[in-house]
């Protein structure tokens, strides 16, 4: 795996990216400033972190999403190139047109981190190939505008087209919307596109890797990723 | 000069004698405002300094005490933490949201100054009874500013403290705590060094917010303290996220001589300070300052309190590279002065001398008071006997369970991302947060404690207690406490009564700290925390550090399963006096508060830590508001498994059995196999234990009593404060 971790003025959790990175590839991940015009050559795997970019102070993720090395990951991303964008990385991807919708103020108004339950809806991608279909994770969620919402018919394509990878739900699987954590539509927690080579999701499975320090949920998402691309290789 | 204009600025009569003195003439507009902004009661400590030099500063394991933007200590393999806790308590009552935003703000670059990349955030919070008007309003913007500055900065907020009480009605309390990492060679501090060096202002641009801040904060409030909303500071954690990053890049890089956060009183006291502390004169020149709007003054930019902004003392061959590195952060960096030779603070404008002052005075050697105080009288101990119980066992732990103080705040802390930097070993909720330090397999325990009530009934014992039930937090996650920052909120210090409960407060906390080996390294005090003439319950919020050598081995307060037994650790005599019980249930707060036996509380902590360690204790709390039962009830809910309890002794009232303060006490749990182990242990080392229950089933179960089911008390535990918070109570 070669990865590269963008980090934009705001972004927080590149640090937190990069250790689980390194500690489930084995591989430092190559650490990307925003003015940056290419991505380092061989780079298999984008991953854009969470954090608050340029402060969240116009729309989330919207001034990180015309930033130079954006142009970069549009032009990876077409040809293929592994994206996965979690936190703030969804919102930046959503503003980049890279995903389709936008993640809108939590239903209740309020920031919420909070461990939740999130079923996984497909395992044949390269991001959830380490889970069962519908198995469920334990994941944290730490955001205020994950709220996502899309035009009706945008909402059925992506249901049709199987691409809802992610949804909140209670412990046991069931549907709740007491368990839809920032009121999204359909309980949408993580999206791909129809391609299928870039993920957004709002909850932070780079917090949820080691034993020592909580549950281990957010593993499979790396070992999953580290395998499809050593099959790649 | 007018007696009135010198007293807008907060200066008494005898103070601007003082002046005039000083400098032999009247000073100018920008001189007096300097004046002000230096000799305040928030920059000066003019009435608190002669006592906090009783404090105990001192251990091998400190690297830095108070004095500093924060203290420093050794936590081995070359690091050090560093870390400090401040007020923000008046702003926050005008501007909640921004007033606590900028209180986090502010104490995360006290910390990063230093050298220090912050890890962990807390805080204590007081507030005014729920049926006040305004609480529900502050509780809310505050928590939210918290979280919207931390959140955003990319700190976790993992602990702390929130409590209610009508004596706060009028003035919120909100301490915030930072703590960082650095390596323990590469600390910077604020005393300048060098004549002829360059002085640099970096950051964001300097504005017209924030004026007289600190003087604000320097007085008590009235019926129009509302219209002192332009002197709250509006925070920007995006930038302060960029100046963090710049400035551990320039540290890293050997630009840095000396280095000072602008933080209350703003230039004026980051220039005075770096000075005065470096026996150095300083000369700003303010047409080079970065401002963001054309047309401000001398006064205006010295007294500005704008956020996110420091001063460095450069080394003269690093400029370039340090101005790129600021230049690629998007931050302001301008040459803005040089330090002199003549230990004179001169500051020019526009071609004019505005300032031209001795910085000695201006600085370390402010007045100070040694004011007036008087010891309250003692209130009478109350015996258990004489309380008779309202209601029954159940029914009042049901009751205590779902008051405004003894409530889940789950409501509040899941506001503040907590998980951030994949380091958080124990969440809030427990007795104190877990931090791993780098990739482990150390850890650092954090918490906050103070009982308020405590302190207005005998300042001395509730000194003590604010800081021995910080060890005890401490100890029952299983780490060894290292030292406290000790964050002062008081009333009116010219009220003799008031300056008593200071002067007995820190008696108290120096008694402990001697002690408990559990030095103050930094701290802040609070003055003037009063309206109308009433003052808010003495509050010193005590932060407390400790550190374990494996995190791994940190316990929770959880019951782990069933059939293990349950361990009351120290002496219970059902003291009632100032208890939760006495106050919620019975409707009374009186008494004298639980004494505190420091040696007891060594020998019953020191107990349970080994037990910890060693892997014996499967389960540890301490035991504070509420006594043994909430205690119990607490384990039980954090896992919901339910526990069988032995009755009463005898010889106590059942109630106060149950809901007594005693300090000094944990329970633990062990297997059932290792009792008689460690009864041997603990008479060996003549410390009281008593095997009170086993653990299982998925009640609460007293003797005599009906059982409670865990969920019930959990709903219960969990529902005030959302409740509360919506408006539904």
């Amino acid at each position: 795996m070669k990865a590269a971790v963008l980090v934009f003025p705001g972004i927080n959790r590149e640090r937190d990216m990069a250790r689980t990175l390194r500690l489930i590839s084995g591989r430092d991940p190559a650490i990307v400033w925003h003015t940056e015009t290419e991505l380092p050559s061989g780079t298999d795997l984008v991953v854009i972190p969470g954090g608050f970019s340029y402060g969240d102070y116009l729309r989330c993720g919207a001034i990180a999403a015309r930033s130079p090395i954006m142009d970069a990951v549009r032009i990876y991303a077409a040809k293929g190139g592994l994206v996965l964008a979690v936190c703030n990385g969804f919102q930046i991807a959503c503003e980049a047109g890279l995903l389709p919708g936008v993640l809108m103020r939590n239903a209740r108004l309020k920031f919420v981190c909070r461990d939740i339950f999130l079923k996984v809806e497909r395992s044949d991608t390269p991001f959830t190939r380490g889970y069962n279909a519908g198995q469920v994770i334990r994941v944290p969620t730490a955001h205020g505008e994950g709220n996502y919402t899309a035009d009706a018919d945008t909402i059925a394509r992506l249901e049709g087209e199987g691409c809802v990878i992610f949804r909140y739900v209670g412990p046991d699987g069931t549907r709740d919307p007491a368990f839809n954590v920032n009121g999204s539509t359909n309980a949408i927690a993580g999206i791909i596109n129809e391609r299928g080579n870039v993920l957004g999701m709002m909850p932070h499975p780079e917090n949820h890797v080691e034993a020592a320090i909580g549950p281990t949920d957010g593993r499979g998402l790396f070992a999953g990723l580290v395998e499809a691309l050593d099959r790649a290789a | 000069m007018t007696p009135e204009l010198i007293s807008e600025h907060g200066l008494k009569p005898e103070e601007y004698d003082r002046i005039l003195k000083l400098i032999g003439r009247e000073p100018s507009l920008t001189e007096l405002g300097i004046f002000s902004a230096m000799w305040n009661e928030h920059c000066s400590y003019k009435s608190s300094k002669v006592h906090l030099r009783t404090l105990p500063t001192k251990g091998p394991w400190v690297i830095q005490g108070p004095g500093e933007n924060a203290g420093v200590i050794d936590i081995g393999d070359g690091l050090a933490c560093v870390f400090k806790m401040e007020s923000h308590n008046h702003p926050s009552y005008i501007e909640p949201y921004q007033g606590a935003a900028t209180g986090v703000g502010g104490i995360l670059r006290d910390v990063f100054t230093m050298g220090a990349r912050p890890i962990a955030c807390l805080n204590a919070l007081s507030f005014g009874a729920p049926s006040h008007p305004k609480t529900r309003h502050l509780v809310s913007g505050v928590v939210a500013g918290i979280g919207g500055y931390g959140n955003s900065f990319g700190v976790p907020t993992v602990g702390g403290s929130v409590r209610f009480h009508a004596r706060y009605d009028g003035n919120c309390l909100v301490n915030a705590m930072a703590v960082g990492i650095a390596h323990k060679d590469q600390i910077f501090y604020a005393a300048a060094s060098g004549i002829g060096m360059p002085i640099v202002y970096l950051g964001s641009k300097t504005g017209r917010d924030g004026i007289h801040g600190a003087s604000m904060a320097s007085a008590e409030f009235d019926e129009d303290s509302e219209e002192k909303r332009p002197t709250v500071q509006v925070g920007d954690p995006f930038s302060e996220k960029l100046l963090l990053e710049a400035c551990l890049e320039i540290m890293q890089k050997g630009c840095v001589i000396a280095i000072q956060d602008m933080g209350a009183a703003g230039l004026t006291c980051s220039a005075v300070e770096m000075g005065a502390k470096g026996d150095l004169g300083v000369t700003l020149d303010l047409d080079k300052v970065p401002c963001r709007e054309k047309g401000m003054s001398a006064y205006e930019m010295m007294l500005s309190e704008s956020q996110e902004r420091m001063l460095m003392v450069l080394r003269p061959d690093k400029e370039e590279e340090a101005e790129a590195i600021f230049r690629k952060w998007g931050l302001d960096f301008a040459l803005v002065g040089e330090t002199t030779p003549s230990k004179r603070f001169i500051v020019r404008h526009g071609g004019d001398v505005m300032a031209d002052l001795p910085i000695k005075e201006l600085g370390d050697q402010a007045p100070e008071y040694k004011r007036p105080f008087v010891h309250g009288v003692k209130p009478k101990e109350i015996e258990a006997e004489t309380v008779q119980a309202p209601v029954g066992i159940v029914e009042a732990l049901e009751k205590l369970l779902a008051t405004p103080d003894l409530c889940s705040k789950r409501w509040v802390w899941e506001q503040y991302d907590h998980v951030i930097l994949g380091n958080t070993v124990q969440r809030p909720g427990g007795d104190a947060a877990v931090v791993r330090i780098e990739d482990g397999p150390k850890g650092l325990a954090l918490a906050t404690d103070v009982t308020p009530r405590y302190c207005e009934a005998d300042p001395f014992e509730g000194g003590k207690q604010a800081v021995a039930e910080c060890w005890r937090n401490l100890t029952a996650v299983g780490s060894k406490p290292l030292a406290i920052t000790d964050n002062l909120n008081f009333g009116n210090p010219e009220r003799p009564e008031i300056m008593g409960q200071f002067v007995g407060c820190i008696r108290g906390i120096a008694e402990a700290c001697k002690a408990l080996d559990f030095p103050v390294v930094s701290g802040n005090v609070s003055l003037y925390n009063e309206t109308n003439g009433r003052a808010i319950l003495p509050t010193p919020s005590i932060g407390g550090v400790g550190l374990i050598d494996d995190f791994k081995k940190s316990a929770t307060l959880a019951f782990k399963r069933a059939g293990e037994t349950i361990l009351l650790v120290g002496e219970t005599t059902g003291w009632l006096g100032q208890s939760m019980y006495l106050r919620e249930i019975c409707g009374r707060e009186e008494g004298a508060p639980p004494p505190v036996d420091l040696t007891e509380e060594r020998e019953n902590g020191d107990f349970v830590r080994a037990l910890i360690l060693d892997g014996t204790a499967t389960a540890a709390h301490d035991l504070s508001d509420g006594g043994l039962l909430v205690g119990l009830a607490e384990m039980a809910m954090a896992s919901l498994v339910g526990a069988d309890l032995s009755p009463a002794p005898s010889d106590i009232p059942a109630h106060a059995h149950w809901f007594g303060e005693d300090q000094a006490r944990y329970l633990v749990t062990v297997q059932t196999s290792d009792v008689d182990g460690v009864l041997v242990r603990a008479k060996a080392a003549n410390v009281p234990v008593w095997a009170i229950g086993k653990t299982g089933g998925d009640t609460l179960t007293l003797a005599g009593e009906r059982p409670i089911l865990v969920t019930i008390l959990r709903e219960r535990f969990e529902a005030w404060l959302p409740a509360y918070m919506a408006g539904q109570l």
